[in-house]
């Protein structure tokens, strides 16, 4: 499982760390926040649940001790619900980290806690973080450190991660209890009651001689709870003791008159809540009257929808007004400079490395930079999980439920962190289905080429036309797979973060990071594009590529022939795409070479052709070749007919 | 008249107006075919007999000793179209119309074996959720497991909590639905007598959001109907 920030880590020479911590906790607490104060990395933070779906790792060097830092994805129980949270569980189980640095959220104790009574079966070395206190205090509500220290048995620090609070004294006690093996015994306070104890024991007892991996007592009581997953691991080994388990479990649900499950999980909320009570220390909150209109204006049954319309429309117009200006100071400041000469090399260097390096530089600037920052406010906000329940009712129609609009989103963004977020959704079903469809959804690099190129030289109605096609084709995509794909989605469950102002520290940190990763990919790639078509043009390669595939560009399409190559390369990167087609304009400018009709069909056939080869990669990681090979051949396929079709139409308008 | 017109006007009030609202004369009178004037003599016996109450321009409302009825109805109506669908494999297209005559004959007894039978179906063939019973249980194992005679009458009256209105109260009395699904919930803290309350509802049958334990949680309406609680008033 490779991440970014794997690679991107600073400290690298200690290959074998000392100790391994491993940050855990419910989703939205701030894992990663503090993650990326341990390492100085840039794992993605903002405020909604289910942002990091798998584990990514950093080193923290403190007093000379290497440690590796694992920020995991969230968990609100061991009885895992969805694909990351298994991630989670699967680690801290069976890689068994030296200590858990379990984040808690100050303001949901109840809850959070729920998550630690499980943790702490799990006989493992925990600190706890009780994260988030500043939201608490707003809240009314303090947190007694000693006290929930004393109840629990483990060390309890209290922070607030985003600004830094209490890092340091996260570190040292978990290096003491790391180096120390300690971890608590359940205590009285958080044991079951008695007749659940004794059957624990009673099947621990049978367990002692059948290693699975797992702790012992742990292993015990998921049995008792009827875990899937464990039960089948545990059959393998030794049948006989998943047979007691479920004798057992009947028994103490023909107790309680409930599932064991149940009665399991009643009495550890029942131990959380009554921690919380003896630890929180309520005063009066400060209300916020802002935001609680806000909440109510957003999630309105009217308003909720025409703000989300007004606010996506306005994103969209913004970045085509801020684009176009953009790249005509570039165009004006790069042509101040143009030398005038012409010849093989200083055609190569300035048509081909200079006017990609000022086209991509236009791009990144005036399309992508913006676009980070609106969709980094956007996150931090805490507006994400809104919208999935504004469209949760409308997704039926594609067969998902809200949390699908999530993917949706960092789609709009780049289709990679779309897919990988796919995740957060339960099954495989609506799995596929959101991750076919999140290919669907332009990206910043096809939203470059549909506002910057149609938007820009034909019209901004044709360019939001583009998107309403777009929508209706990923509608129709949908329902089609929501048909032939068996099975239901299981319907949303979801937390719901408060609103927050958003920090500019690290909407500014997140959008430096996405766009640092732009730079370095992207750049390149293109400026190596632009000097290869640049030298095919000179050297008169570029016809013989062109006529080659001049019957479907040409005759079909209704493209210029040198489109051909230029919609090749955009595989690599789709922004490539009008940046070679500045390259290939030259001097002149881009409309000389192309009519509007063939602008709009050219960027509608970019928008839809084929995921970039990143995304490709990614799919192919996530959904298996087969399945990934069948989107892309599918979406070349309908973006050469839907484009020949809109080229015939099309021409009746423009 | 009979007791089998008078329950299909209750479940002619509840289908057009639903638990709180007031059904017009006139619509009753074309959901059942009947002339205006006869609706409205109806109305006013039925008003005699505290099932409904009736004002001649706003129309009929259920009582809760009508909305009682209804309820009732709505169970047996939702176990026999499960029946006849699962058990007997008969044309899900005609079970509803079948189910329709038949509630009105089933016995109490044979509603709570065709419930067994069924091991407590959570919604018909077509999705709809089944009400609840009226026995004091956690849990739908617990009937399963013993016989019924011993199980004690419910005292108060459980509904889904998709018809609180925005921040009201509740308990959780029992989550009917999938494993999955049912385990999520009380890891997220809806475990049975846990205080929850409705935050907001979206229209058009969409989610739900709710307030458990201090945290905000928002559920989709499928999942969410099949949540039951007692209302505070």
């Amino acid at each position: 499982m490779k991440t970014k920030t794997q690679h991107n880590a600073p400290i690298q020479k200690n290959p074998t760390p000392d100790l391994v911590l491993a940050l855990a906790g419910n989703a939205n607490v701030g894992k990663s926040a503090l993650f990326n104060q341990l390492t100085g990395l840039g794992q993605i933070v903002g405020n909604w649940p289910g942002k990091t779906v798998e584990k990514a790792e950093g080193v923290l060097v403190h007093h000379e001790k290497h440690i590796k830092i694992i920020d995991l994805p969230g968990i609100y129980s061991m009885s895992t619900y969805s694909q990351e949270e298994l991630i989670s569980r699967e680690y801290i189980a069976l890689e068994r980290p030296d200590v858990v640095v379990n984040v808690i959220d100050a303001t949901a104790l109840e809850r959070n806690l729920f998550f630690t009574l499980q943790l702490l079966e799990m006989e493992i070395p925990i600190v706890i973080a009780v994260n988030l206190i500043d939201v608490a205090q707003k809240k009314g509500i303090q947190i007694d450190q000693k006290k929930l220290r004393d109840l629990l048995g483990i060390p309890v620090v209290l922070t607030i991660a985003i600004k830094g609070v209490g890092i340091h004294e996260i570190v040292d006690e978990a290096i003491s209890v790391a180096t120390k093996k300690f971890y608590a015994q359940p205590s009285v306070e958080i044991r079951y009651g008695s007749e659940i104890e004794h059957r624990i024991a009673q099947l621990s007892d049978i367990l002692a001689d059948t290693d699975i991996g797992y702790p012992q007592r742990w292993t015990a009581i998921k049995l008792l709870e009827g875990d899937v997953e464990i039960a089948k691991i545990v059959r393998e080994k030794n049948p006989a003791v998943v047979d007691t388990a479920n004798l057992l479990a009947q028994e103490i649900s023909s107790i309680h008159r409930e599932t064991c499950s149940m009665v399991i999980t009643s009495e550890r909320y029942a131990v959380a809540a009554r921690i919380a009570k003896e630890v929180e220390i309520h005063s009066k909150p400060i209300k916020s009257p802002i935001a609680d209109r806000l909440d109510a204006l957003s999630m309105h049954g009217v308003w909720g929808y025409v703000l989300l319309f007004a606010i996506m429309l306005s994103i969209l117009a913004f970045i085509s007004l801020f684009g176009g200006w953009v790249s005509e100071i570039l165009k004006t400041l790069f042509e101040s400079f143009n030398p005038h000469l012409s010849g093989f090399w200083s055609d190569l260097v300035w048509n081909g490395a200079v006017i990609g390096f000022y086209a991509t530089l236009s791009v990144a600037l005036g399309f992508i930079l913006p676009f980070y920052i609106i969709l980094g406010f956007l996150e931090d906000s805490g507006y994400l999980p809104k919208i999935a329940y504004l469209m949760d009712r409308p997704c039926h129609v594609l067969g998902l439920h809200g949390k699908a609009c999530m993917p949706f989103l960092l789609a709009f963004g780049c289709n990679v962190p779309a897919c990988v977020g796919c995740r957060i959704l339960e099954t495989k079903r609506d799995r596929l289905i959101t991750i076919f469809l999140s290919t669907l959804i332009p990206c910043s690099a096809r939203t470059v080429v549909i506002l910057g190129l149609v938007g820009v030289f034909v019209g901004m109605q044709w360019a939001i036309i583009l998107y309403v096609i777009d929508i209706v084709l990923i509608l129709l995509v949908g329902k089609f797979l929501n048909r032939f794909l068996p099975g239901v989605s299981v319907g949303i469950i979801m937390e719901m973060p408060p609103y927050r102002v958003p920090s500019l520290q690290v909407v500014s940190k997140q959008t430096w990071n996405r766009f640092k990763a732009f730079l370095i990919t992207a750049f390149p790639l293109i400026i190596l594009g632009s000097v290869i078509i640049e030298f095919m043009r000179i050297s008169s390669i570029l016809p013989i590529v062109s006529t080659l595939l001049s019957p479907i560009t040409v005759v079909w399409l209704g493209l210029p022939s040198f489109t051909g190559i230029l919609l090749i390369y955009g595989i690599l990167r789709k922004e490539a795409t009008l940046v070679l087609l500045t390259t290939v304009a030259g001097a002149a400018s881009v409309s000389s070479v192309m009519s509007p009709v063939q602008m709009v069909v050219f960027a509608l056939v970019t928008m839809l052709y084929i995921p970039c080869i990143a995304t490709i990669a990614v799919l192919i990681r996530e959904i298996g070749w087969k399945k990934a090979s069948l989107i892309t051949t599918s979406e070349i396929g309908l973006a050469i007919f839907i484009g020949g079709i809109a080229f015939r139409a099309f021409g009746l308008f423009i | 008249m009979s007791q089998e017109q008078i329950e299909e006007y209750l479940e002619a009030i509840f289908d057009i107006a639903g638990e709180n609202g007031a059904a017009k004369t006139t619509e009753i009178a074309k959901h059942l075919n009947n002339a205006p004037a006869s609706v409205t003599e109806v109305f006013q016996r039925m008003a005699q007999n505290g099932l409904v109450r009736y004002e001649s321009y706003k129309g009929a409302s259920l009582t809760a000793k009508g909305l009682r009825i209804v309820i009732k109805l709505k169970r047996k109506h939702r176990l026999l179209e499960a029946f006849l669908d699962k058990i007997l494999h008969i044309d899900r297209n005609s079970v509803h119309d079948q189910a329709c005559k038949m509630e009105h004959a089933l016995s109490d007894e044979t509603e709570i074996a065709l419930c067994k039978l069924l091991k407590g179906p959570t919604e018909c063939p077509h999705g709809s959720p089944t009400p609840p019973c009226t026995f004091d249980v956690g849990s739908c194992d617990e009937c399963l497991s013993e016989n019924t005679r011993s199980l004690k009458k419910r005292k108060k009256r459980i509904v889904s909590i998709t018809v609180l209105k925005p921040g009201q109260k509740g308990k959780i009395a029992f989550i009917h639905g999938g494993k999955g699904a049912v385990q999520r919930l009380c890891d997220l803290g809806l475990t049975n007598g846990t205080a929850v309350s409705l935050v907001r509802s979206a229209p058009l049958k969409g989610p739900i959001e709710i307030c458990v334990r201090g945290c905000n949680l928002v559920v989709g309406r499928d999942i969410a109907e099949k949540i039951f609680v007692q209302a505070e008033e």
